[in-house]
């Protein structure tokens, strides 16, 4: 089969659909490849580099379209801005196209697509399961766009990111806020963070506090329970109370941070507005917000797409092609992307695809099958997040709470009060001699204590076994006995004597024996 | 001999034993430490016999060399694997002495006190008996559900706390019908009761306590024991018994705090018991599939490892399997790779219980750890295995509050690479806990008798 890549038309457009690398893949997968003179010029990868990894390179537009049997893109087919050419025109009959498409947002280019019968697949509509990950080019451009975005702002934000003393005084941390914790912002937060900043993250969905936490960032709570999770690990709408509580939070956050980037997206909606025309005001001079849902319309109230405008002393970017501000990079991921879509598609690697839409990725992919629109696809079986927990029966977590019938202080002083009574009551009836004795032991019992919490724990069992046999000193106590008048006496005595020298013989010999054991 | 020569020499050996036990603070002393402790004990055996009281000799040399004989020849015969139950033994032997020097030290009629000092002598013979009786039986339990012949879980009796209660009330007005009665020469039947009462005591409190938590009570019947000495020593006016009573008595209850601490279980609540068995029904479902693992593919994996960890269990001691690691640990660290050992305060039965077969198997002791020391290397670890060993390595215990294991530290092997776990099969720990670790993305199960696998492993790695 006989793929066919051809140059971007989108005005700014600098990616392109796979690199040389990707192309030696793809021809040990048995596809013939042919690409469009200066594709991948903007990305900085020359037309020799596709010829030396084997693709034909062709300066004819139509010729290409027209000679291949599978076109793979990155931007949806569009009109030619100079020649007013349509690339669905292009698209031969029955032809096949794998590319961004956005079919929810694109009604019109899907129906002409399926008069053309063509079998499409988006590289948008991936199932957001573990095994298509490896395709996931949304994936793979939020993370360009959440790096890049953090570099746009370094760039418009005068001042460094990251704290120093220096012999011209002390420079404090940029402060910044990254609201949307998903591939985008995780990305951001990562970037952020290595520049140096003090970094804050925040979502609607709790799941992601430990991912955010886990890239050393401040994870910021409301006092409000809702879980945002929606299906396939994307977020939901949240009620009114809580959205309430949330731009509280911003309001506040807004007057402390120096950069905001906004992620928030809720699929097939426009952009939640979270930064309002106040906070933005509220903001001090010099202060960025990058706004990553420009395109739908943006999280902050004053975004432009595409542009960047300054107000009210802060800058506010709403570039809405960040990763094709980073062609090579991106066009490397998206390209290996394909690849990997391609390989899913060839399993027999001959070079030919077979759409089969009982595998849950490539139908969840596929939008448009031989003419017949397959969109959507059935919600996925598996959510990139964990089921929540079901109820625990009632039971295991019904532990009466026990109610203590004495107060706290009472409780803590009872048992001194305890022991300095019975210590009175001892001291005031027993004679001198008793008490002498009584020194002796509690004196042995301190000790006791020194000395034991200094045994290394892996001499713990030796040091039972020795303790065991020192036990058997309660020999003295017979042998000191056993002479007094009366047989029954001898007889409970000698008893005493044999069971203890037991002890005292086997304990030591016992101990020895361990200890030579242990040997470095 | 004279009374000043014979208390000198008593002091010897109390400075003796208390240099003993600080001697096992390191292992380079410990050998040194148990030598002063024999030193110890035969200079205060010597004296006590050599003194003007003692002229019995014949059946005192008679006993020393019986029990002498009994003891050494137990000593040779003991597997390592087997410590903990001759440990229990021998703690019953000291609490029968207990019991059989104080009816001695009651019917002996040149006792020649009066009023007060008398009344308390009799408190401490009925104390001395009654701590005695307790270790008795209590160590003759612990001794059978160690070795197996009794069964391992809890027995609980309805109604045993107020029963334990009772117990008590009892024993406290039968010391009081004691006192009255010995004041009149009487009061044999009284301490014979109480006797009974004791002996009863202790077998329903180490019956109620389950296998799991057999490190706490072999360590506190280790304390019993030493208080046995101690009331022992109070009632014969003897310091050097009261002292060493109390050197082994605080031994063994700080040992018991380090196990419960372990655990993170309170004593009272060990002591109670019941731990163990009706939460079988009640844990936490662990769901998922497990991962088995061939021998193969385990050698495959540790040629792979660069760091490895071992973390045995009470398994190893089952499976004799203590002498196949070590081979494997010698082979492993032949070809570079940096084996360690983590060791968990209450893996085995009994405090130690793993550092010692480790030992036992020649396994130098530099590369073993404690949990403490070890815990945060996890990430570090390219392979985990782990030997027979369950509840020591569930994360329940740190992430489900409703696992009745929960909040006991435990080794965190799961933050590594791979984990391998050896075991018999999917049977549950002696917690009766299900464990999450097994089903784990990077855990794959190695089913089988623990040597058995090993050896089949070794035997590849040397092929």
């Amino acid at each position: 089969m006989k793929i066919g890549i051809p140059k971007e038309i989108h005005p700014g457009e600098k990616r392109v659909a796979i690199t040389p690398n990707v192309t030696e893949q793809l021809k040990k997968l048995g596809f013939s490849v042919s690409i469009e003179k200066g594709a991948g010029k903007d990305a900085n990868f020359s037309d020799e580099e596709y010829q030396e990894a084997g693709a034909e390179i062709i300066s004819d537009t139509k010729k290409l379209w027209s000679t291949t049997d599978l076109i793979l893109k990155v931007r949806p087919p569009e009109k030619h801005p100079a020649s007013g050419v349509e690339e669905t025109e292009l698209l031969p009959e029955k032809g096949n196209l794998i590319s961004f498409i956005w079919p929810a947002q694109n009604k019109e280019l899907m129906d002409t697509l399926a008069k053309k019968k063509a079998t499409v697949l988006a590289m948008d509509c991936i199932p957001r399961i573990s095994r298509a990950q490896k395709c996931d080019a949304l994936s793979s451009m939020a993370n360009i766009a959440g790096y890049r975005a953090v570099i746009e702002a370094a760039e418009h934000f005068g001042r460094f990111f990251t704290g120093q003393i220096t012999a011209a005084g002390k420079i404090p941390p940029a402060k910044v806020l990254v609201i949307g914790a998903g591939v985008a912002g995780l990305a951001a937060i990562g970037t952020a963070k290595s520049l140096g900043a003090i970094v804050r993250a925040f979502d609607t969905r709790p799941e992601v506090k430990e991912q955010v936490e886990s890239m050393d960032a401040e994870f910021l709570m409301l006092d409000f329970e809702e879980d945002g999770s929606g299906t396939g690990g994307y977020a939901k709408t949240m009620s009114k109370e809580f959205i309430e509580a949330e731009m509280a939070l911003f309001a506040r956050q807004a007057m402390d941070v120096d950069i905001i980037i906004t992620t928030a997206l809720i699929p097939g909606k426009p952009a939640p507005e979270l930064i309002t025309k106040g906070m933005v005001e509220s903001m001090k001079p010099g202060s960025v917000i990058v706004d990553l849902a420009a395109e739908q319309g943006g999280n902050c109230k004053l975004t432009r797409a595409d542009k960047v405008i300054t107000k009210f002393g802060v800058t506010i970017i709403g570039y809405t092609d960040l990763p094709s501000r980073m062609a090579a990079q991106s066009s490397q991921l998206y390209g290996t992307n394909l690849r990997h879509l391609l390989a899913e598609l060839c399993p027999e690697k001959n070079g030919e695809i077979v759409v089969n839409m009982d595998d849950e990725m490539i139908r969840g992919a596929t939008v448009i099958k031989e003419g017949e629109i397959t969109w959507p696809p059935p919600p996925p079986k598996l959510s990139a997040a964990p089921a929540p927990q079901a109820e625990r029966p009632a039971a295991v977590e019904e532990k009466p709470e026990q109610k203590s019938l004495l107060p706290e202080p009472v409780k803590q002083f009872l048992p001194l009060a305890i022991v300095g009574a019975l210590l009175y009551a001892v001291g005031s009836t027993a004679p001198p001699s008793f008490m002498s004795h009584f020194t002796v032991f509690v004196l042995a019992c301190f000790i006791g204590y020194q000395v034991i919490w200094n045994v290394a724990p892996s001499l713990h069992t030796p040091l039972m076994s020795v303790t065991n046999a020192i036990s058997g000193i309660i020999v003295i106590g017979a042998l000191v006995q056993i002479s007094s008048p009366g047989i029954l006496i001898t007889i409970l005595s000698g008893l005493a004597i044999l069971i203890a020298s037991i002890n005292i013989v086997g304990g030591f010999l016992v101990t020895r024996r361990m200890l030579e054991m242990f040997r470095k | 001999m004279s009374q000043g020569l014979v208390t000198m020499s008593y002091i010897a050996a109390t400075i003796l034993f208390i240099l003993s036990l600080s001697g096992l603070s390191h292992q380079e002393t410990a050998r040194r430490g148990n030598l002063y402790g024999m030193l110890g004990m035969a200079i205060a055996i010597v004296a006590t016999i050599m003194s003007d009281a003692v002229n019995s000799y014949v059946v005192i040399i008679l006993a020393l060399l019986i029990g002498g004989a009994i003891g050494s020849q137990a000593a040779k015969m003991v597997e390592m694997t087997q410590m903990p139950e001759l440990v229990a033994i021998m703690h019953s032997l000291v609490g029968m002495a207990a019991v059989l020097v104080g009816y001695a030290n009651f019917i002996d009629p040149a006792a020649t006190l009066t009023g007060v000092e008398k009344s308390i002598h009799e408190v401490e013979i009925y104390l001395g008996i009654l701590i005695g009786a307790v270790t008795f039986s209590g160590s003759v339990i612990a001794f059978g559900k160690l070795s197996g012949r009794i069964s391992g879980s809890p027995v609980l009796l309805p109604g045993r706390h107020w029963l334990n209660l009772g117990l008590l009330v009892a024993s406290i007005w039968l010391c009081l019908q004691f006192l009255e009665s010995a004041e009149t020469g009487g009061g044999t039947w009284a301490l014979i009761l109480m006797t009974i009462i004791a002996l009863a005591f202790g077998v329903h409190m180490v019956m109620a306590i389950g296998g799991a938590d057999m490190p706490v009570v072999v360590s506190m019947l280790n304390s019993y024991s030493g208080w046995a000495a101690a009331a022992t020593g109070f009632m014969l006016s003897n310091d050097l018994l009261i002292v060493t009573g109390a050197l082994v008595g605080s031994s063994g209850a700080i040992l018991s705090y380090i196990m419960c601490r372990a655990m993170n279980r309170h004593f009272l609540s060990v002591i109670a018991g019941g731990f163990g068995t009706e939460s079988g029904g009640e844990a936490a479902v662990v769901e998922g599939e497990v991962s088995p693992i061939e021998p193969t593919e385990t050698a495959n994996l540790l040629l792979d490892a660069r760091n490895i960890m071992i973390i045995p269990g009470y398994g190893m001691a089952v499976a004799q399997a203590q002498h196949t690691v070590n081979e494997l640990t010698k082979l492993l660290r032949d070809k570079g790779k940096n084996v360690r050992f983590a060791i968990h305060p209450v893996a085995g039965r009994m405090p130690g219980h793993m550092n010692v077969l480790l030992a036992e198997a020649k396994v130098p002791y530099d590369i073993v750890y404690e949990m403490d020391e070890i815990n945060d290397d996890f990430p570090n670890v390219d392979v985990s295995i782990v030997i027979g060993a369950n509840d020591i390595v569930n994360p329940s215990a740190l992430d489900d509050p409703n696992s009745p294991i929960a909040g006991m530290p435990v080794i965190e092997c799961w933050k590594g690479g791979t984990t391998i776990v050896l075991k018999r099969s999917m049977a549950s720990g002696y917690a009766g806990v299900g464990n999450p670790l097994f089903v784990m993305d990077n855990t794959r199960m190695l089913f089988g008798d623990a040597n058995d696998s090993l050896q089949e492993v070794l035997k590849i790695l040397k092929s």
